[in-house]
């Protein structure tokens, strides 16, 4: 394996600063692979090509989160059409509301200062 | 033909440290030193017949060697593999094995944990996830949680039925004088307590406990000449299935399915042979998803198993007798705990909430979220 100039993660966080949510695909195995790494864990092999999600997915398990303080909020796994699956939340929804099957919706959430952007997801209404 | 040798070692000796809210300074190594020199009592051993130690622990960075300083050892083995709370099962494994290879002759696996006197936040670094940390679930409950979620939509499972699990275990409870719980809980009461992340109140959640202690663990021919009936190690089985709970691949299928599979191969026995049954249940989810994994009920049917009283006292499965995570005694990495009481068990030493004739005990630990499952198989001499 050849040094590595740029981690995988980075190169997921430039994505969401474009707005786009990235993931890996690799050709060996015909997969999607999340999170991004080095090596593809279907097949060990380096070759990993980076692929831009179309934003669309299902939630695929649920939960809401009750703090010691401040209002409740969602945390969920969403399993993206291109078939990997990834931790968020749906917003604009009261927490609750948020169902297993619900079609969602990609927004990149921008936290700002030193914090880097992140995956959100919304309803999405007959998609 | 290679792999461990079914009944080659027993568990000897064992026993708790101080549990609960433990005396003010004291620390991890005092607490698994306490089990220790009580678990050496237990089986009639003395330090010098150590050569093998096995720690684990999150507050201390080189445990076993911090163990071996304070008894004053210098183990010819040592392991302090940690995958959460089921390392001690994954130790026993590897004691078995390094005493089969002569490696060593007496192992001893030693825990402790002061997460109720430092607080959580003390007791375990949190590690940075940049996947998950963004939307601060609250660890460990949360990734339990969406187990649960995905449970519930597949298979119709209730929080009711996830009430029932610690119901009962509170009822065990009761029958355990070292039991952290004292007062009765009905389901009303885990349906209506404080929510922490929902489907889960902080009923369906382990206790936060101080806690430690330790198990001798020796050969099958040493253990005969020793005090107590030897509780023989007659399978072991483990599975690593992800790390995070957004990589594990089915929310309802657990590494439990592969760890209960190889050690019910290598002990020759089924799930219907089993008379105790200790599963880490960190969560009620964890109950119901290891019953079935581990072949007690079907996959699915693990909600409607635990209804009507039927792993509580006096019900059909004596499901964790000590009361359990939920009600006993939960320290941080409970694993140590269910092969103390599957011990126990096999020895008739459990007073009011002794399983009768047991002659097989399985203890089965769970680390992580739902991550590194291990299953310890334990026999009388009738069982052999």
């Amino acid at each position: 394996m050849p040094a590595t100039d740029k981690s995988p993660n980075k190169t997921y966080v430039e994505h969401l600063e474009r707005g786009e949510l990235a993931y890996q695909f690799s050709p060996e195995a015909g997969k999607p692979v999340f999170y991004p790494r080095v090596l593809c864990p279907h097949t060990g092999s380096s070759r990993l090509e980076w692929r831009v999600s179309k934003g669309l997915g299902t939630v695929y398990a649920t939960t809401v989160v009750h703090p010691g303080e401040g209002k409740p909020y969602n945390v969920a796994l969403i399993d993206c059409d291109e078939g990997f699956r990834l931790m968020s939340r749906v917003e604009d929804i009261a927490p609750d509301r948020v169902q297993i099957g619900m079609r969602v919706r990609l927004r990149v959430h921008r936290p700002g200062g030193e914090d880097d952007p992140y995956p959100v997801f919304t309803p999405e209404e007959g998609v | 033909m290679g792999g461990l040798q079914r009944g080659s070692a027993a568990i000897v000796g064992v026993a708790e440290s101080d549990l609960g809210q433990v005396a003010e300074g004291m620390s991890v190594v005092d607490l698994m030193a306490q089990g220790v020199s009580r678990a050496l009592d237990d089986c009639g051993l003395r330090l010098k017949d150590v050569d093998g130690l096995f720690s684990a622990t999150t507050q201390s960075r080189l445990s076993v060697v911090a163990l071996a300083e304070y008894l004053g050892l210098d183990p010819a083995f040592t392991g302090s593999t940690i995958v959460g709370g089921s390392s001690f099962e994954y130790h026993v494994a590897h004691a078995m094995a390094a005493i089969e290879q002569g490696l060593c002759k007496v192992a001893v696996i030693a825990y402790g944990s002061t997460q109720r006197s430092v607080g959580r936040k003390q007791a375990s670094v949190r590690e940075v996830n940049p996947y998950e940390g963004p939307f601060r679930p609250f660890m460990p409950s949360s990734a339990y949680a969406l187990a649960a979620s995905r449970h519930m939509h597949q298979f119709g499972t209730t929080r009711e039925q996830l009430a029932a699990v610690a119901v009962a275990a509170r009822e065990w409870a009761l029958l355990n004088p070292a039991a952290w719980e004292k007062k009765p809980l009905t389901v009303e009461g885990v349906l209506s307590a404080r929510m922490v992340s929902y489907p889960f109140t902080v009923r369906d959640c382990c206790l936060v406990t101080d806690g430690g202690g330790a198990i001798i663990v020796t050969s099958a021919e040493r253990a005969r000449s020793l005090k107590k009936a030897p509780a023989y190690v007659l399978g072991c089985g483990q599975s690593t299935t992800h790390s995070s709970i957004s990589n594990m691949p089915d929310l309802t299928v657990t590494g439990a399915l592969a760890a209960g599979k190889a050690a019910y191969a290598m002990a020759k026995l089924g799930p219907a042979d089993v008379d105790a049954v200790e599963l880490y249940d960190a969560f009620t989810i964890n109950t119901i998803l290891f019953l079935e994994d581990l072949g007690f009920c079907k996959k699915g049917e693990g909600g409607a198993f635990v209804e009507g009283g039927r792993v509580a006292p006096k019900g059909s499965l004596a499901v964790n007798t000590n009361g359990g995570g939920l009600s006993y005694c939960h320290p941080g990495m409970y694993g140590l705990f269910l092969l103390i009481e599957a011990v126990r068990q096999l020895r008739g030493e459990c007073g009011a909430r002794q399983v009768k004739d047991c002659e097989v005990a399985l203890a089965h630990g769970n680390g992580g979220v739902l991550s590194t499952q291990a299953t310890v198989i334990l026999g009388t001499s009738a069982a052999l």
